[in-house]
C-alpha cells in the first residue's frame, strides 16, 4: 500500500571476507607446495642414482694449482658446480680472489665423483678449481666398472689377461664382446657360489648351530644323566654327518672361488696409472658415453630391479636393499595383523558395551593421548615388558635349555617384539578410526536388527561391523603410514644394520618371529650417518627413502583398494 | 527364564468380524502405565487392552507419545540411557518386564516398521531373511520360501523378484518401506506393530499396505500408529486417541468416529483440533 520507494540494496564495495579467502587458500597452498617439493625433492635424487651417467675426462693447465696426484688429466662423474665464497677459502687460496678478477671461473669449484676409492687413499671425490679446467671432453672409450670391493671404478680399458697369460687388448674387434662373455661367465659362477654357500650350506649350517647350542646344553650339566649322554652322542654324531655333508660343497665354493679370479682386467686409471682388477670382483660394466637413450633407460630399469631384489654390498654402501624391504614389509603385515583386532575389539567395547559415562570418556582421551606418546617411549616399553617380562617367560617355558646357556631365543629383540610394539604405538589410530566408524552405523539400522530379534552382538557383528569396516580400514591405513616409517623404538627391539637372514625363509617353520630383521628406516639412518664416506652414499640415501615411500603408499594402496571394494559391497548387493 | 514365556500356548479364538472387543480375548495389556525420558514424563497412566488378531490404531497430535507406547510393546526403547516405567505391560498375561524374560525371545514374537524406514545395507533377500538368520535358519529352500512369501506379503514381490540380490538401497522410499514391512513379517510374529508405516507412500502404495493389513490381521495383532484418520478408520477395528501422553479415548473404531464420547476427540478426528 505505502508507495515510498523500496530501499536499494548495499553496493558491494569491497566483498566481505574477501581477505579471509585469500589468507586461508594461501595457507593451503603453502602446505602443498612444502608436500609436492618434499616429494620431488626425494624422487628426484632418487631416481637420479640409477640414471647411468656419463664419464667426463677433464684437462687441468699445467700451470694451474689443482692437479690430481700429480696428474693432468682424469676421468669422473661431474657431480656439481658450485661457487666458492671469499669467507670459506683457506688462507693460501686468498690469490684466487685476485685471480677471479680476470677469469670468474677462480671462484667456482667442481665437484666429481673419481670411483677407485682402492687407489685413491679411500677417497671418491676430487674437488677442482674451475679457473684450472681447460678441456671436458666425453670420450666413449670410458668404462665404469661395478666391484665386489671398493666401489665403482673408472678408466680406460687396455686388456683382458687370461689365466695362461694371453692378452686380448682394447683395440681388437671383440674386446667388449668378450668382457661382456668372461664378466657375465663369472656373474653365473658367483651366482653359483651364493646358490651354494648361502642356500645349501647356509641351510645346514643352521641346523648344526641348533645342534651345537644343544650340545653346549648338555655338555655344561654337571651331573648329566643316562638319556643326556646319549643324547649328546647322538647330537655329536648328527653335526658329524652334517659337517661330512657341508664338505664336499664347501669343496665345490672353493673351486669355483678360485677360477673367479684367473682372468684380470687391465684399466687404465689416471694418466699413466695401469691397474689389474680380478674378473671375480666385478659385477658388471659399462661404457655410459656410447650409451643410446634407449640403453640408458634399460640401464636405469635394470639398476632399479638390481637395487630391490639384492643384498647389500660392503657395509651396507653398497648394491641393494632386499632384505630391509622386505622386513619392513613383513613388520608391517604382522603389525598390522596385530592392531586390527585389537584395536577393533577395544573400539566395539567402547563404543557398543561399554556403558558412555566419565570413565568411558576419560579412557578415551587417554587413548587419544597415546597416540602422541613419543614413539621411543613405545619402544622402552616394548623392550621392558615384551623382552624382558613376555619373552623372558616364553623362554623358560618353550626353551629352558637356550636359557641355561644364556642364549634367550624371544627373550631378546625379534620381530615378533617389534610388530607388537608397533601395533601398540598405532592402536590408538585404530581404535578413534572406529570408534568414529562405529558411531556413525544409524540407530535406525540397530534397532531395525534388534527389533528382528537379533542379540546385541549379532547386530554388531552382522550390521555394524561390516557397515563400519572401510572406516575402520582408514583406521588401519594411518596405523600403517604411521607404524611403517617408525625407526627409533625398533632400535630397542630388534632391527639389526646388517641381519644375517630373512624372518621367512625356507628353513622349518618358515616364518621366523624371534629372528633380528632389517628396516628400511634404520638402512637410511645407518646409510646416511654411519657409511665411511657419507658423500657417496647420498644417492644411496635418497633412493632408500624413496622405496620406504613407495612401500607405504603401495601398503595403503592396497588398504585403501580393499576399503573401496568394501564400500561397493556395501552399496550394491549381497554383503 | 524365556522359555516359560515361549512355550505358553494361546488360546483359540473364536474370530468374526463382527464381534464385540468384549468377546475378544485381551491380548496385550497395559495397566497403569507412566513412562520417563529422564526426569520427562511423557506417558500418564494408561491403561489399554490390545485384542488379539484385531488391528489398533493410535492416533493423536505428533509429540502425544504413540511411537513411545508402541515402542515399549517390544523393549525397543531398553537402548536408550535414562528411561524409567511404572505400571506393567502383559502379552498373554505374561510381564513383558519379567526380568527373567529373555528380550529377545520378546522381539522375535513382535515385528516391527519403524516411523523411518531403515533397510539394511544388505541386499533385498539378505533383508528379507534376517530375522532368519540370527535366528539359525539357514535351510536354502526354507529361506527361499520366506523371502517369496514375505515380498508377496508386502505386495513387493511382483516388482523385485528379479533383482533379490541387489541392494535394498537402491529401492524407492515407498519400495524400501514395504521391504521393511516384509522383513517384519519374515518370521512369522504374532504381533505387528507399525509405526506410520505409510508415511513415505503414495496412494496406490499405500491402498496396497492397507490391503496387506486387512490380510495380515487373519494371522497377527496389528497395532498401528497413523496421523491418517481416513486410514484409520478404514483399517482399524479399535482407536486410541491419545494427548499428551494421556489415553483420552478408547473404543470401536465406528464409535471414536461416528460417536466419539469426548469433546477433545471429535475435534481432533474431525479436523477441528486447535
Ligand atoms: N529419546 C528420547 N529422549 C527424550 N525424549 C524423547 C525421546 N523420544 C521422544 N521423546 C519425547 O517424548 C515425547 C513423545 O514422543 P513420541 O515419539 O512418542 O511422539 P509421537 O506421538 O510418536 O509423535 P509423532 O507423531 O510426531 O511421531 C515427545 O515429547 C518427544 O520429544
Ligand atoms: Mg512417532
Amino acid at each position: 500500500m505505502s508507495n515510498a520507494k523500496t530501499k536499494p540494496f548495499e553496493k558491494n564495495i569491497r566483498p566481505v571476507g574477501e581477505v579471509w579467502v585469500w589468507v586461508t587458500g594461501v595457507g593451503l597452498a603453502v602446505g602443498l607446495f612444502m608436500i609436492c617439493f618434499l616429494l620431488a625433492v626425494i624422487a628426484w635424487n632418487g631416481i637420479n642414482f640409477f640414471w647411468p651417467k656419463k664419464i667426463a675426462e677433464i684437462t687441468l693447465s699445467e700451470d694451474g694449482r689443482s692437479a690430481f696426484r700429480g696428474e693432468h688429466t682424469l676421468p669422473g662423474v661431474i657431480i656439481q658446480r658450485r661457487n666458492l665464497t671469499p669467507e670459506n677459502l683457506s688462507p693460501t687460496d686468498s690469490d684466487l680472489i685476485d685471480l677471479a678478477e680476470s677469469n670468474r671461473d677462480y671462484m667456482r669449484e667442481m665437484m666429481v665423483f673419481t670411483g677407485n676409492r682402492d687407489l685413491f687413499a679411500t677417497q671418491n671425490f676430487a674437488f677442482l678449481n674451475m679457473g684450472d679446467i681447460e678441456s671436458v671432453a666425453f670420450p666413449d672409450d670410458l668404462i665404469r666398472i661395478e666391484r665386489n670391493q671398493w666401489g665403482d671404478a673408472i678408466g680406460r680399458p687396455i686388456a683382458i689377461r687370461t689365466a695362461d697369460g694371453n692378452e686380448i687388448t682394447a683395440d681388437t674387434t671383440d674386446f667388449i664382446k668378450t668382457l661382456r662373455m668372461k664378466v657375465d661367465e663369472v656373474r653365473d659362477r658367483r651366482a653359483e657360489i651364493i646358490r651354494i654357500e648361502r642356500r645349501q650350506m647356509g641351510r645346514i649350517n643352521s641346523f648344526i648351530n641348533r645342534e651345537e647350542l644343544e650340545i653346549r646344553y648338555l655338555r655344561g650339566l654337571r651331573d648329566p644323566s643316562a638319556a643326556q649322554v646319549v643324547e649328546l652322542d647322538q647330537r655329536l654324531q648328527r653335526v658329524e654327518e652334517l659337517r661330512a655333508e657341508l664338505e664336499p660343497l664347501s669343496h665345490a665354493s672353493a673351486a669355483l672361488r678360485a677360477r673367479q679370479n684367473e682372468t684380470q682386467f687391465v684399466f687404465e686409471v689416471v694418466g699413466g696409472v695401469i691397474r689389474e682388477q680380478p674378473l671375480g670382483d666385478i659385477i658388471n660394466f659399462y661404457f655410459p658415453n656410447k650409451m643410446s637413450l634407449t640403453q640408458r633407460f634399460g640401464w636405469f630399469c635394470w639398476k632399479i630391479w638390481e637395487f630391490l631384489s639384492e643384498h647389500p654390498r660392503e657395509a651396507n654402501t653398497e648394491g641393494g636393499i632386499f632384505p630391509a624391504l622386505f622386513g619392513t614389509f613383513v613388520m608391517t603385515v604382522l603389525m598390522s595383523l596385530a592392531v586390527t583386532p585389537f584395536g577393533v575389539l577395544a573400539a566395539v567395547y567402547l563404543r557398543e558395551y561399554a556403558k558412555q559415562g566419565p570413565l568411558v570418556s576419560s579412557v578415551r582421551i587417554s587413548i587419544n593421548n597415546l597416540a602422541g606418546v613419543p614413539s621411543i617411549v613405545f619402544g622402552v616399553f616394548g623392550l621392558g615388558f615384551f623382552i624382558h617380562e613376555v619373552g623372558a617367560v616364553i623362554d623358560t617355558l618353550f626353551y629352558p635349555r637356550m636359557v641355561a646357556i644364556n642364549t634367550p631365543v624371544f627373550g631378546t629383540g625379534g620381530i615378533l617384539w617389534a610388530s607388537l610394539t608397533l601395533a601398540l604405538m598405532t592402536v590408538p589410530v585404530v581404535i578413534v578410526a572406529t570408534e568414529e566408524a562405529l558411531a556413525a552405523v544409524s540407530r535406525g539400522v540397530r534397532e531395525g536388527s534388534l527389533a528382528c530379534g537379533a542379540s546385541k552382538w549379532q547386530t554388531i557383528q552382522r550390521l555394524v561391523l561390516p557397515a563400519a569396516s572401510p572406516g575402520i580400514l582408514t583406521g588401519l591405513i594411518l596405523a600403517m603410514a604411521r607404524g611403517a616409517g617408525e625407526v627409533a623404538p625398533l632400535l630397542l627391539v630388534g632391527v639389526m644394520a646388517l641381519a644375517p637372514s630373512l624372518p621367512i625363509d625356507d628353513i622349518f617353520p618358515f616364518v621366523h618371529l624371534d629372528r633380528k630383521f632389517m628396516h628400511l628406516g634404520f638402512h637410511i639412518y645407518i646409510v646416511a650417518l654411519h657409511s665411511p664416506d657419507t658423500e657417496a652414499t647420498k644417492p644411496l640415501v635418497f633412493a632408500s627413502t624413496l622405496v620406504l615411500i613407495l612401500l607405504v603408499i603401495v601398503l595403503n594402496l592396497g588398504a585403501i583398494m580393499i576399503r573401496n571394494h568394501l564400500r561397493r559391497k556395501l552399496q550394491s548387493s549381497a554383503f | 527364564m524365556s522359555h516359560t514365556f515361549q512355550q505358553k500356548e494361546f488360546k483359540a479364538t473364536e474370530s468374526g468380524a463382527n464381534a464385540m472387543p468384549s468377546s475378544q480375548p485381551d491380548f496385550i495389556k497395559i495397566r497403569d502405565f507412566d513412562f520417563f525420558y529422564g526426569d520427562s514424563q511423557v506417558l500418564f497412566d494408561l491403561n489399554l487392552d490390545i485384542p488379539k488378531q484385531k488391528v489398533t490404531a493410535f492416533i493423536g497430535p505428533s509429540g502425544c507419545g504413540k511411537s513411545t507406547l508402541l515402542r515399549n510393546i517390544n523393549r525397543m526403547n531398553d537402548l536408550i540411557d535414562g528411561i524409567r516405567h511404572n505400571g506393567d505391560i502383559t502379552i498373554d498375561d505374561y510381564s513383558i518386564f519379567d526380568p527373567l524374560l529373555e528380550v529377545i525371545s520378546l522381539r522375535k514374537r513382535i515385528g516391527m516398521v519403524f516411523q523411518k524406514s531403515n533397510p539394511f545395507p544388505k541386499s533385498i533377500y539378505e533383508n528379507i531373511v534376517y530375522s532368519l538368520r540370527v535366528a539359525g535358519r539357514s535351510k536354502k529352500s526354507e529361506l527361499d520360501e520366506v523371502v517369496e512369501r514375505s515380498l508377496r506379503g508386502a505386495a513387493l514381490w511382483e516388482e523385485v523378484k528379479d533383482r533379490l540380490s541387489e541392494s535394498a538401497f537402491g529401492l524407492s522410499g515407498g519400495q524400501m518401506q514395504r521391504l521393511c514391512i516384509a522383513r517384519a513379517i519374515a518370521n512369522r510374529p504374532e504381533i505387528l506393530l507399525m509405526d506410520e508405516p505409510c508415511s513415505a507412500l503414495d496412494p496406490i502404495a499405500t491402498g496396497k499396505i492397507e490391503e496387506l493389513i486387512h490380510r495380515l490381521k487373519e494371522e497377527y495383532t496389528i497395532v498401528i500408529v497413523t496421523h491418517n484418520m481416513q486410514q484409520a478408520a478404514r483399517v482399524s477395528d479399535r482407536t486410541a486417541f491419545f494427548y499428551l501422553g494421556k489415553l483420552i479415548e478408547y473404543d470401536e473404531t465406528q464409535k471414536i468416529f461416528m460417536n466419539p464420547g469426548q469433546k477433545q476427540t471429535e475435534d481432533y478426528v474431525s479436523g477441528r483440533f486447535g
